[in-house]
């Protein structure tokens, strides 16, 4: 399941299949069709859909009427100048954003049909499917690597029989297995920015998610980091829906398949990630990518 | 910054070159380090007096005789403070049994549990407690507490008399209410150095912790109390300090008798307790008051160690947390706010 | 097919459960307040009169007992007196900690010290003046002054740390600036330091203002006791925490009801300083 995640974009991009769009009748299902093995993902995961999206903190109203879509088995990139609403949009995806004193969203947040903001949804489920990794590696400083992998398995009660196979499963996802399968008792936090950050991600894989939301997931680290990270996600791709936030336009052209412009709360454009920085629609779209403002 | 603060003194080489404010400054200086000299001499000097007045009593018995000698009689004037020591210490582990879960309970609620508005309010509400006076606690204790609480206490006993230390006949005032009156009065600080301790968690954490699909509690369990344990264990020691110090609110109610009670409901002594009763019969005596004094040097050196083990433990919990930006320590805001 | 997994029955209700848990220790925590509060004012409401707060106690055993004036104004002396010891004091020494203190080996000890003065119980406060001052004879036997400097040194550790709290968060850019004007160190301090903590070192004050009022244990050892009102701190002096504890003791209902009058006025009034130094802490925060 490792090493054909490249192949897997290549192939995509080349057949024009670009992630995200706004107009669902272009999109071929990928499953039912299954082109060749290497693209095929591994596990059929969910769509995200934004419709109507409002975030405010208090009386800011910080984000405008969005609506996007996010493909499975697709990573989409957010970029925008910082403050345009990047990272509440992501954290309104798995109602982390009403976690912050004063903050609230309103519209629909939908994985698959369900809207996640229903009422009757319980918000621990949500975010048991839609897991999250963030700007800043947070492992549990009190708990070993294993600890930390296991402790979203462990919440919710597996069968311990299993628990070492699946962190086992989960680092090697992460492609951190070799790295630390000789220290697995050793504090999280004794591991490199880079390393640490992989276990964040072993550790939010480890439950299965159908979603990954990714908030500027390389910020903290250096370039070798980054590129380990970046990786990665080709791989993660074919296991979850991937929503990536960065400010790093660079990233976005190397990892995504589509990305979406936001400025001040809104919307400006999404697309193919390749039209998005060779061809934008919106000037404003061009002014960013080009580097005139942000 | 950084830089700044790590030079003894702080004074930057600006202006070394004006002499008349130097020579004021050196005035500045000096007076502030001798009065904080001052007050170490202070204290020693104290010290040195106390240990000089006990010493009628220490020479007499022996150190060791008179801290664990269990027979404290006036009228044979024989001083050993065993059975005062294990009052001190059966009243201020209740205090600790009863008040810690429910101050660490408070503490969760506060910041982790409790809708926004109420925060502030029961924040208050609880610090108000330390707000009440010992003697106030004592008032209640004695009047109200001890006899509406006598039947209770009695078919406690009667209920649990198969446990150790459970049964007997109560009389009123008892190790029990004595224990039971210093939990409230704990409460306010163990809670206080938990909230402050649990609120240097990083919020990193918590969410880590809420991404994965933990509910509040589990939250709470993965991130919240793992982090802030030795805070919570030093902040609770502080109030053990507090409760094997405090005088007039037991004196009122643990019922002042001289021998180790054979149950929690029995009456027993503390050595705060006797040293307030026996005080004025002793002034004239100067093996008794020597006791009296020694036994409040038994006092010292316990809460002594108590203090600089809760100090050590809550300051290495926020060392780890603010090992950068050189702010005071949290838990010293909140016990100096709630005086303890 | 819903798209979210299913969160067991059992994590639910432990949730459930572990936050009703916490709610209803919370609510445990403030019972005995609400408790204590609604006896005072039950038993003390009806002590408090004219007459109460204007005469001194009469110590007689029959007929009139008397009200609590001499102890009100023997507290609000003593308190006075210690805040005055203790205040410039306890500042200056937060002043030595944050200005010169930081790091070297004195300042260290000092703070340790502080520490240390913090834990260590009232009546041990009250045992140091008795052993150091009343035995001694050092101008008299039982004296007022002698329950304050107790007082004062109860009251110096929390005023030195909540000094130093709010002291060491006047940045050090603000004590840059006015140095590099070329102002000496102590102009600094007394101008640019001392005024922008003023509201927490006067928050911090008062909170050891009202622990010290309610101080018993150290009094009894150092203050003696006496009815008539006093003003001159060189005698004996009566104050309202030792007047509860003497009254409590008596089985006349009539000294029991004074002693919950004196207690009524004892917390009011500490309420009210702390409830001001609150509001003044919050209001520095907020600023």
């Amino acid at each position: 399941m490792t090493g054909d995640g490249f192949a897997a974009s290549q192939t995509a991009a080349a057949a024009g299949e670009h992630g995200l769009s706004r107009s669902p009748q272009t999109r071929r299902p990928l499953v039912a069709q299954a082109p060749s093995a290497s693209a095929r993902p591994t596990k059929a995961a969910r769509r995200v859909r934004l419709e109507g999206l409002d975030a405010y903190y208090g009386d800011n109203h910080a984000l405008r009427g969005l609506d996007l879509e996010f493909e499975p088995n697709k990573v989409t990139a957010i970029i925008g100048p910082s403050g345009c609403g990047k990272s509440t949009m992501i954290r309104c995806i798995n109602r982390m954003h009403e976690e912050i004193p004063g903050a609230r969203a309103e519209g629909k947040v939908c994985l698959d049909q369900v809207d996640v903001y229903d009422p009757s949804v319980n918000v621990v489920a949500v975010r048991r499917a839609i897991g999250m990794v963030f700007q800043k590696p947070n492992p549990f400083p009190t708990m070993s690597i294993f600890d930390n992998v296991a402790s979203g398995i462990r919440l919710s009660g597996a069968s311990r029989a299993d628990l070492r196979d699946r962190v086992e499963r989960a680092l090697r996802g992460a492609g951190l297995w070799d790295e630390v399968k000789d220290r697995l008792a050793e504090p999280g936090i004794g591991l490199s920015g880079g390393q640490q950050q992989r276990l964040c991600i072993a550790r939010t894989m480890a439950v299965d998610p159908e979603v990954l939301l990714m908030d500027e997931p390389c910020s903290a680290l250096d370039p070798i980091a980054t590129l380990k990270v970046e990786e990665l996600l080709a791989d993660l791709k074919q296991r979850v829906t991937v929503v990536l936030v960065t400010h790093n336009m660079q990233q976005a052209a190397r990892v995504a398949d589509s990305t979406a412009f936001l400025l001040d709360g809104e919307l400006v454009e999404v697309g193919a990630t390749d039209e998005m920085f060779t061809q934008p629609k919106d000037s404003r779209t061009e002014d960013y990518v080009t580097g005139k403002f942000g | 910054m950084e830089a700044h603060v790590a030079t003894p003194g702080g004074a930057p080489s600006i202006f070394e070159g004006a002499p008349g404010a130097r020579a004021a400054d050196r005035v500045f200086r000096s007076v502030l380090t001798a009065l904080a000299l001052g007050i170490l001499a202070l204290i020693v000097f104290f010290f040195v007096f106390l240990v000089v007045k006990a010493n009628p009593a220490l020479s007499r018995f022996g150190i060791f005789g008179f801290t664990f000698n269990n027979d404290w009689d006036v009228s044979r004037s024989t001083y050993g403070a065993w059975p005062l020591l294990v009052g001190t210490l059966i009243t201020s582990g209740i205090a600790l049994i009863i008040g810690v879960p429910v101050a660490i309970a408070t503490a969760l609620y506060i910041n982790e549990l409790c809708p926004r508005r109420l925060r502030g309010p029961l924040t208050v509400l609880v610090e108000l407690l330390a707000a009440v006076p010992s003697v106030v606690y004592g008032l209640w204790g004695f009047l109200v507490l001890v006899p509406k609480l006598k039947g209770a206490q009695q078919s406690l006993a009667d209920t649990f008399g198969f446990l150790p230390f459970v049964g007997g006949h109560v009389a009123g005032p008892s190790y029990f209410i004595a224990g039971l009156i210093l939990a409230i009065m704990i409460l306010p600080i163990v809670s206080a150095i938990s909230r402050e301790v649990m609120s240097t968690v990083p919020a990193d954490h918590k969410e880590a912790a809420l991404a994965l699909g933990a509910t509040r509690w589990e939250m709470i369990r993965t991130a919240v109390l793992p982090y802030s344990r030795s805070g919570v264990v030093g902040g609770a020691m502080l109030g053990l300090g507090r409760a094997i110090g405090e005088t007039i609110a037991v004196t009122l109610v643990v019922g002042n008798a001289p021998q180790i009670g054979k149950s929690l409901f029995d009456q027993g002594y503390t050595l705060a307790a006797v040293i307030v009763n026996e005080f004025g019969e002793a002034a004239t005596d100067r093996l008794h008051t020597g006791a009296l004094i020694a036994a409040g040097l038994v006092l010292f050196v316990l809460t002594l160690l108590v203090n600089a083990a809760a100090r050590a433990l809550v300051s290495r919990a926020e060392r780890r947390q603010r090992a950068t930006g050189g702010a005071v320590p949290a838990g010293a805001a909140a016990a100096a706010r709630v005086g303890a | 097919m819903t798209a979210l997994p299913v969160i067991s029955a059992r994590r639910r209700r432990t949730d459930l459960f572990a936050r009703g848990v916490f709610a209803a220790l919370t609510l445990v925590a403030i019972v005995p307040l609400v408790l204590i509060i609604y006896y005072i004012l039950d038993k003390g409401l009806g002590a408090i009169s004219w007459h109460f707060l204007s005469t001194d106690p009469t110590g007689n055993f029959l007929g009139d007992p008397g009200g609590v004036k001499s102890a009100i104004l023997g507290t609000l002396e003593i308190v006075l007196i210690a805040t005055a010891l203790a205040v410039p004091i306890g500042i200056g020494v937060a002043l030595y900690l944050v200005e010169f203190g930081r790091g070297t080996v004195l300042g260290g000890v000092v703070r340790y010290f502080v520490d240390v003065l913090t834990g260590v119980p009232s009546i041990v406060f009250g045992l140091f003046i008795y052993t150091g001052l009343v035995v001694t004879h050092t101008l008299g036997s039982f004296a007022g002054w002698k329950g304050a400097v107790a007082l004062a040194l109860l009251m110096l550790p929390v005023v030195t740390r909540s000094a130093e709290v709010v002291l060491i968060l006047v940045p050090d850019s603000l004590r840059e600036a006015a140095l590099a004007l070329g102002a000496p160190r102590w102009r600094v301090v007394a101008r640019v330091v001392l005024p922008s903590a003023l509201t927490g070192l006067i928050t911090g004050g008062l909170l050891a203002v009202a622990r010290a009022a309610g101080e018993t244990a150290p009094l009894i050892f150092t203050m003696g006791s006496t009815l008539p009102t006093n003003f001159d701190p060189f005698k004996q002096m009566n104050s309202l925490p030792v007047q509860i504890f003497n009254d409590v003791g008596q089985a006349q209902d009539r000294l029991v009801t004074r002693a919950w009058g004196a207690a009524l006025t004892l917390v009011a009034m500490i309420l009210i300083l702390t409830l001001i130094a609150r509001t003044l802490a919050r209001r520095s925060r907020l600023t």
